[in-house]
């Protein structure tokens, strides 16, 4: 009798697998952080007589290493989710099929970083570091106005950052650092940090709610390295109404990275038409709209309007810190294990 | 189980054919996957270069470290409540022992968040002494040190020493004991010479799973531990997931499944050959209330222990979940709690009516199905595979060193082969219980099989020499010891199942998110509400798995009137 279990489960998840046939389905692979309103999602569906289905797999490195080993016979038709760190070892291994969508014309260039057009702008957030407003109003602590006012004695071990290696934030400030700095001046920047007693974790969620003091965890440190949008997020998601967010981000020059991910169709989609479609559709008003408010990222697209509380309190750097895709691609690991004697060795 | 158990001194033939269903399992489940994906990434020239042998002898040196101290201590903490649960009655056991249990499935981010609010800079123990001492800064350093490690491995793994010591404790023979006290042993010399050799096996595979689970550890390094230690799970992920370099995550996790392999094969080496049989009475005739007043002072030491060590850092959590930060956070200073079930309300909402918003009811009963399709599968590969484990042999060594090996097998590697080998089956969610099933298996087998092999074969022969049918010799000699044996294996997996994360090895289909799952999603957001949410649904984890563990322990009874 248990010996007929595995054929059984075997075949159940063949079964499982392959599904009922009508409407088509169309998949969309994401990182876990992906998220949209279902009236949204239901309006494409009901115009295209189609279903979405979605695969979180994982963070943005992760659900980018599920894409690339599963290439010959792609599990899903379209990808959201590699950011610009990631962007060329998506394009070099090659998952992605080139599509001028007619919407690329309204997205203003700064943001289109493949010029063929295999991976199409979608969203854009600032990695910025966030303080507790009411520690820095009570010390008399005047904001630092720059990186390098970080090493000053008066933030002494005030600061905490993620480890670039296990981080995507972490590795975004990190990068900040190098355009600032440049390689290796970098390195010197992050001794003095250093010897200025930063705090390293390995998590965003640690850094912000455990050792942070302006959420919620009440944690240490007045200062994290968090989201432009995580200010508007205190707010809309305050235990109570709050008037006014407990916590702005620092945005001078070159203080802030900006990440922007990209959306693709999968080489060997059997869809490509709905793949194309649902391309457009991430770049249109209605989802770019509704992006802000269900992942805290900021649309490429200008003609989308921003929710009342990111116009209120989410900052966008005037001069965030850039690097060039291909540079990370050729230097991130370079860059991070370096880092990693430095700082934690 | 309507066939007649198969002869006792069967061929080895016999005991492939019981393994098969299990052993299909792993092949297709576990090596299957594993070698294509290693097959894909390794890359020989990597053994070239000499960084990379620094590099893994360095995460491998400290992996082996903190894992032979965290499994020392948790036998340290696990022997003494194994014996406490197993002789003593008390007030509250039931419940104590379901509350051991909890750790073993709460989410790491969940652990950390409650160890930090206990233990952290800003937690109440470091706040309470620099208030009375006047300090002005933390005394105590938990985060980032490795004794967060060690506690915390000690607080997750402990509930599996009590529970494989304490259900072979319960059935020692006790005339034994008594025996040697007469012929004028002490208690020291009884536990040295009686109890503990005739506790070997139990405590051979609780060694050898506690040893395994602190190996391949991974979320407690990283949330707790913080960035300065890195054992091989957390490098491979480093190496696989955010630096994209598969070849040298390949080749760690080629080092941390060889190490594996060797730990089972020394495991099925040093078990005993003879089996000392059990007692065949009921738990009962073993155990009573504490009498003089020595055990009284073991018992008030024991139960200290287990509210520090357990109970605080856990209700830290439930704490929190109703507990909210006065407004005003404007005001620094002292830190004031409100009481609220505003997060518990808001779990029901879906304010931003999201896509993937998911009733707290339906990610429970998602958690409660993939848990019950766990045990039942777990169990019935498992059983026949302990069986035939039970007995001697070459073919029983090897099996049973490949029984152990997922447990030491890197779920991020693993993760990758799955979607290799499956590739769009990869996306049914089918695939969660038998993820969860192939990590419950071992834990399984190694609660069955010592029970198993226990079994005094006289007794069987004894039945059948009185005219019983083989059916009914197993009926009343096997079944019953088998019974409570399987209850406990049950708990296992139904743990293992409801506290597994599933992203790191699935695709997961997000409108079917568990328990944890939903956990992470809230926590992954700033805001208060966010951190509120996330605490009340670990409350209603916590309450599904001490309530599922409960229910099972409820089923002790009926097996054992029968003696």
């Amino acid at each position: 009798m248990k010996r007929t279990l595995i054929p059984l489960l075997l075949g159940l998840l063949v079964l499982a697998a392959c599904g009922p046939r009508q409407p088509a389905t169309l998949t969309v692979m994401t990182h876990d952080s992906f998220a949209a309103s279902e009236e949204v999602i239901r309006a494409f569906e009901q115009e295209n007589n189609v279903k979405v289905t979605f695969l979180a797999s994982g963070d943005t490195g992760t659900a980018l290493n599920k894409a690339i080993l599963s290439k010959d016979a792609p599990l899903a038709d379209v990808f959201y989710g590699v950011d610009n760190t990631f962007l060329s070892r998506a394009l070099e291994a090659g998952i992605f099929e080139p599509y001028e969508s007619p919407l690329l014309k309204d997205i203003p260039q700064e943001f289109q970083l493949d010029p063929e057009s295999r991976a199409l702008p979608v969203d854009y957030g600032d990695v910025c570091i966030n303080y507790d407003k009411a520690y820095f109003a009570q010390h008399n602590l005047p904001l630092p106005q720059s990186l390098e006012d970080l090493t000053r004695p008066e933030y002494r071990g005030l600061l905490v950052v993620e480890n670039p290696a296990t981080s995507s934030p972490g590795l975004a400030f990190l990068l900040a650092t190098i355009a600032r700095f440049g390689d290796p001046g970098y390195l010197d920047f992050w001794r003095a940090l250093r010897e200025n007693g930063v705090v390293v974790v390995n998590d965003w969620e640690t850094a912000y709610y455990t050792n942070f003091s302006g959420s919620s965890g009440k944690g240490p440190q007045p200062m994290v390295v968090s989201y432009g949008s995580s200010p508007p997020a205190e707010v809309i998601f305050a235990e109570q109404p709050l008037e006014e967010a407990p916590t702005a981000s620092l945005v001078g020059p070159g203080m802030c990275f900006r990440q922007i991910e990209f959306v693709g169709v999968l080489k060997g989609t059997k869809h490509r038409d709905l793949a194309r479609k649902f391309v457009d559709f991430m770049l249109s008003v209605r989802f770019q709209e509704d992006m802000p408010l269900q992942m805290f990222v900021f649309p490429v697209n200008p003609n989308a309007k921003l929710p009342e509380a990111f116009v209120q309190y989410a900052q966008i750097p005037e001069q965030p810190a850039r690097l060039d895709p291909v540079l990370i691609a050729a230097n991130r690991e370079k860059w991070i294990q370096a880092w990693t004697e430095t700082v934690l060795r | 189980m309507a066939n007649p158990p198969p002869k006792r001194r069967a061929g080895e033939g016999a005991v492939s054919l019981l393994a098969l269903p299990a052993t299909l399992f792993l092949t297709v489940f576990f090596v299957l996957p594993l070698a294509r994906i290693l097959l894909y990434a390794l890359d020989g020239r990597l053994l070239l270069q000499a960084d990379t042998w620094g590099r893994v002898g360095r995460a491998l040196g400290f992996t082996v470290y903190q894992a032979a101290l965290s499994t020392l201590l948790t036998l340290v903490v696990g022997m003494p409540l194994a014996f406490l649960f197993a002789r003593y009655k008390f007030p509250g056991k039931t419940l104590w022992r379901a509350l051991l249990a909890i750790p073993f499935m709460l989410p790491t981010v969940v652990v950390a968040a409650g160890f930090n609010a206990f233990l952290g800079d800003r937690g109440w123990l470091n706040l309470t002494l620099m208030r009375w001492l006047g300090l002005g800064a933390p005394p105590v350093r938990f985060t980032g040190t490795l004794v967060a490690i060690l506690v915390a491995h000690i607080f997750y793994n402990t509930t599996l020493v009590v529970r494989l010591l304490a259900h072979a404790l319960e059935h020692l023979d006790p005339h034994l004991e008594q025996a040697a006290r007469v012929l004028g042993a002490d208690g020291g010399k009884v536990l040295r010479h009686i109890t503990l050799p005739l506790l070997r096996p139990s405590l051979l595979a609780a060694t050898a799973l506690v040893f395994l689970f602190d190996f391949t550890s991974f979320g407690v390094i990283l949330l707790l531990g913080g960035p300065t230690f890195a054992t091989l799970e957390v490098e491979i992920y480093i190496q696989g997931m955010h630096l994209l370099n598969l070849p040298l995550a390949a080749l760690l996790s080629v080092v941390q499944l060889l190490c594996t392999v060797a730990l089972s094969f020394l495991y099925s080496r040093f078990l005993p050959r003879i089996v000392t049989p059990f007692s065949l009475r009921p738990a009962e005739a073993n155990i009573r209330s504490p009498r003089r007043w020595g055990e009284k002072l073991f018992l008030a030491a024991m139960l200290v222990l287990l509210v520090a060590l357990f109970l605080v850092p856990m209700a830290s959590v439930p704490f929190r979940s109703v507990a909210r930060l006065e407004a005003a956070r404007g005001e620094r200073g002292e830190v004031r709690y409100g009481l609220t079930i505003d997060y518990y309300q808001e779990l029901f909402l879906n304010r931003r009516s999201s896509l993937f918003y998911v009733p707290p009811l339906a990610a429970a009963r998602n958690s409660l199905l993939y848990a019950l399709a766990t045990v039942l599968l777990s169990m019935a590969l498992g059983t026949p595979a302990a069986i035939a484990l039970a007995r001697r042999g070459q073919v029983v060594r090897t099996l049973d060193a490949l029984f152990m090996l997922p447990l030491g097998a890197s779920a991020v590697t693993l993760g990758l082969g799955f979607l290799m080998v499956f590739r769009r089956a990869v996306t049914s969610p089918w695939l969660v219980p038998l993820a969860h099933t192939l990590i419950a298996l071992p834990l399984v087998i190694r609660t069955l099989q010592p029970a198993l092999a226990s079994i005094p074969p006289r007794l069987r022969e004894a039945s059948r020499v009185l005219g019983a049918s083989p059916w009914r010799a197993w009926w009343t000699v096997e079944w019953p010891i088998l019974w409570r044996a399987s209850l406990a294996a049950a708990t296992f997996a139904f743990t293992v199942s409801l506290g597994e994360f599933g992203a790191t090895l699935l695709l997961a289909r997000p409108e079917y998110p568990t328990l944890p799952i939903a956990i992470y999603r809230f926590l992954s957001q700033p805001g208060g509400l966010n951190y509120g949410q996330a605490m009340a649904m670990t409350t209603i984890l916590m309450a599904f798995t001490s309530g599922g563990v409960l229910l099972i322990e409820r089923l002790r009874l009926p097996g054992s009137s029968q003696f």
